[in-house]
């Protein structure tokens, strides 16, 4: 080699990154696609590309410490409905199941929901009497599948969420691999131990918005009208298919963007299929509006909230709470760094941890290993739990007195700009600093 | 003997009727001109025998336990669907998803059933004295289905655990669906069956027994054709 001569610095390519080339050599070594856990984790444009105005000369703030600010939020508010829930704060815990996590932390999530004055939600799996017996309001899942599905616990739900799809995998089922069917889990499905179980993606008797409107009606009949009825939709064409569900007769609208978490789904589908949270919010809200039911009929938002600031960007584009999973997690301790070694051990890191679906969680929360599950202390974690979930709540009231609102709910579009012309597109809000919302006006 | 005319009585008369009765009550009661009424006798938890005179709608005892429902007519989408125990009786045919998702029970469908019929089933017995659709049994995990007739395509299509007597011919067998040996125990369980349905005119032998395979329980690449 010429010493004389300069040489370049090696460039790597930026289609083909490190994680990139590792997958390709992951794919032909073992001819399987990817599973894991979690949500999206490529970079879309998301709550961070929004920024609230708060008041200035012509705008009236609110007194910090002084001036309530209502947080509270009541869902399935419709003559319909016997007993809508009402929850003290606009942030609910999303559908997890038992089996992909275990009983531990789905005590943990029941514990903190219910100190923080709000619902947590059961999973493709059933209900679990801890669950049932530390969650002050349920919301009961009528998945595809319906694994454990039963009237004893129908009758004992606060509501019903009619799953269609979910955020992370909007179009496929639920998946749990046989590593995690213990012997409880096997029985409260109908299954075998060890089995892989693979949820279906249809429901097995209705086909249509129009035939799960009488789903709905049976559903009422059977729990003699007196809780709401959610139903939940994976983020791929929300304008439509919150028109659709209301049209069915749903109390209540769950939206799932593309990073609401999974417990095991196929890498490609987790980042390939759906929308971002960001883009699905105002179509929906517009849905409702455009039929006259916006704050009649709620709508819940989910997929990547992790702090009031997205708790409050949400509710002023329109919805009217939000649902935590994987942040919720976080707070139980997943991906806790002080357990680094542990993860190191499974060939990840604190904070990338997401095989889920393998059941060797160190933080025993992902897990049906009674060992690993014993670490996890489901009273100290629902207190944590609880603690986030203020901390949340006081974050986003913040904002909404900064903006002169004395209640959550009274933040609006008007309060946002955006930060980026994608995310002033999809949130459809003006570019920081103009008055151009790119495909409503012109600049 | 309660009687419910659904030409003077709402669905929500008949059905929270039928909830307000608790496990002591036992008696006859009909239902007459349903109509095509939807969700009707659904979510019943007593041990009552329950006459429905014609045709009904979706859904019909949906979610039954300890009831004893007769259905004097057709079936809409859903009849019987998760029932955890009990009977359900229906004297004509019945749309898709009869039985869907039943944990335990006794459905008898007198006529035809059609597309899946007993999908998702996770522990009921079926017993269809005609033909079943396409799909039936589809990803079933326990229970029986005896089909009298002919059944549809796909039959038992990602089948776990439940069990599939055909008496007429398959159409085609469904994705791991096979053949298996028709063994003593398997003639035993079937007869009981029969039995239980009150069909006399027919004995185990003349009928083939289709099970899992079992091979696509656990994720293998050389399958993924079959995925």
């Amino acid at each position: 080699m010429n010493q004389n001569i300069p040489l370049t610095t090696p460039r790597k390519s930026s289609i083909f990154d490190d994680y990139t080339m590792s997958e390709i050599r992951r794919a032909a070594a073992t001819g399987i696609y990817d599973i894991r856990g979690a949500g999206a984790k490529r970079k879309v444009p998301h709550f961070d590309d929004l920024l609230f105005l708060g008041a200035s000369y012509s705008r009236y703030p609110l007194e910090g410490y002084r001036e309530s600010c209502g947080t509270d939020v009541t869902l399935g508010s419709n003559d319909r409905v016997k007993n809508p829930i009402k929850i003290d704060i606009p942030i609910t815990i999303a559908g997890m199941s038992f089996g992909s996590l275990s009983a531990q932390a789905k005590e943990a999530l029941g514990r903190g929901a219910s100190l923080a004055g709000t619902s947590t939600t059961t999973g493709d799996g059933g209900m679990t009497p801890e669950e049932r017996g530390q969650s002050s309001k349920l919301v009961y899942q009528y998945l595809p599948s319906r694994y454990g599905m039963n009237p004893d616990d129908l009758r004992k739900a606060d509501a019903i969420e009619i799953v269609v799809g979910q955020g992370a995998k909007p179009g496929g089922g639920g998946m749990l691999l046989g590593q995690k069917i213990s012997d409880r889990v096997a029985e409260m499905r109908t299954l075998p131990k060890g089995v892989d179980q693979r949820s279906a993606c249809r429901h097995p008797d209705w086909t249509g918005p129009d035939d799960c409107e009488i789903k709905i009606i049976e559903l009422r009949e059977i729990t003699d009208w007196r809780v709401p009825i959610y139903i939940k939709v994976g983020a791929t064409r929300p304008y439509y298919d919150v028109s659709l569900a209301v049209k069915s007769g749903a109390d209540v609208i769950v939206l799932d963007g593309m990073q609401g978490g999974t417990a095991a789904t196929q890498e490609v589908f987790i980042e390939h299929v759906g929308i971002p949270t960001l883009a699905a919010i105002r179509p929906a809200v517009q849905a409702l509006q455009d039929l006259g039911v916006h704050r009649q009929v709620q709508l819940i938002v989910s997929g990547g909230i992790r702090n009031g600031a997205d708790v409050a960007k949400a509710i002023a584009l329109g919805a009217d709470a939000v649902s935590i999973g994987v942040a919720a997690l976080a707070a139980l301790g997943d991906n806790d760094p002080a357990l680094e070694e542990d993860y190191r051990a499974l060939g990840s890191t604190s904070g990338a941890y997401d095989d889920w679906h393998l059941g060797q969680d160190p933080a025993g929360i992902s897990t049906q290993d009674p060992i690993l599950s014993s670490r996890l202390d489901p009273v100290a974690a629902g207190r944590r739990l609880a603690n986030y979930l203020a901390v949340m709540t006081l974050e986003a009231q913040t904002i909404a007195r900064a903006c002169g609102k004395s209640h959550v709910h009274n933040l609006e579009p008007e309060d946002l700009v955006a930060l980026s012309i994608e995310a002033a597109a999809m949130a459809r809000l003006p570019l920081a600093g103009t008055d151009w919302i790119p495909g409503s006006s012109h600049f | 003997m309660p009687n419910f005319d659904l030409d003077n009585v709402t669905l929500r008369d008949v059905n929270s009727a039928l909830h307000e009765v608790d496990m002591k009550a036992t008696g006859d009661w009909t239902i007459s001109n349903p109509r095509g009424t939807h969700a009707l006798a659904a979510g019943v938890d007593a041990p009552l025998k329950i006459t429905i005179d014609g045709s009904v709608g979706y859904y019909c005892a949906g979610m039954n336990k300890h009831a004893e429902i007769t259905i004097n007519g057709s079936a809409g989408v859903g009849l019987a669907e998760n029932m955890m125990s009990g009977s359900v009786r229906v004297k004509g045919d019945a749309s898709q998803s009869a039985g869907a998702t039943a944990h335990g029970g006794l459905l008898v469908i007198e006529g035809n059933a059609s597309a899946r019929c007993g999908i998702s089933l996770k522990g009921a017995n079926i017993i269809v004295k005609g033909n079943v659709g396409h799909m039936s049994c589809f990803m079933a995990q326990a229970g029986n289905l005896v089909v009298l007739g002919d059944a549809g395509d796909a039959l038992g299509d990602s089948l776990y655990e439940a069990k599939i007597f055909v008496r007429g011919k398959v159409k085609s067998l469904g994705a791991d669906c096979i053949e298996k040996e028709m063994t003593l125990e398997n003639a035993k369980l079937l007869q009981s069956l029969l039995d239980a349905a009150g069909i006399d005119d027919c004995k185990p032998e003349e009928f083939r027994r289709y099970g899992s395979a079992r091979q696509l329980y656990n994720f293998k690449i050389d399958n993924v054709l079959a995925y």
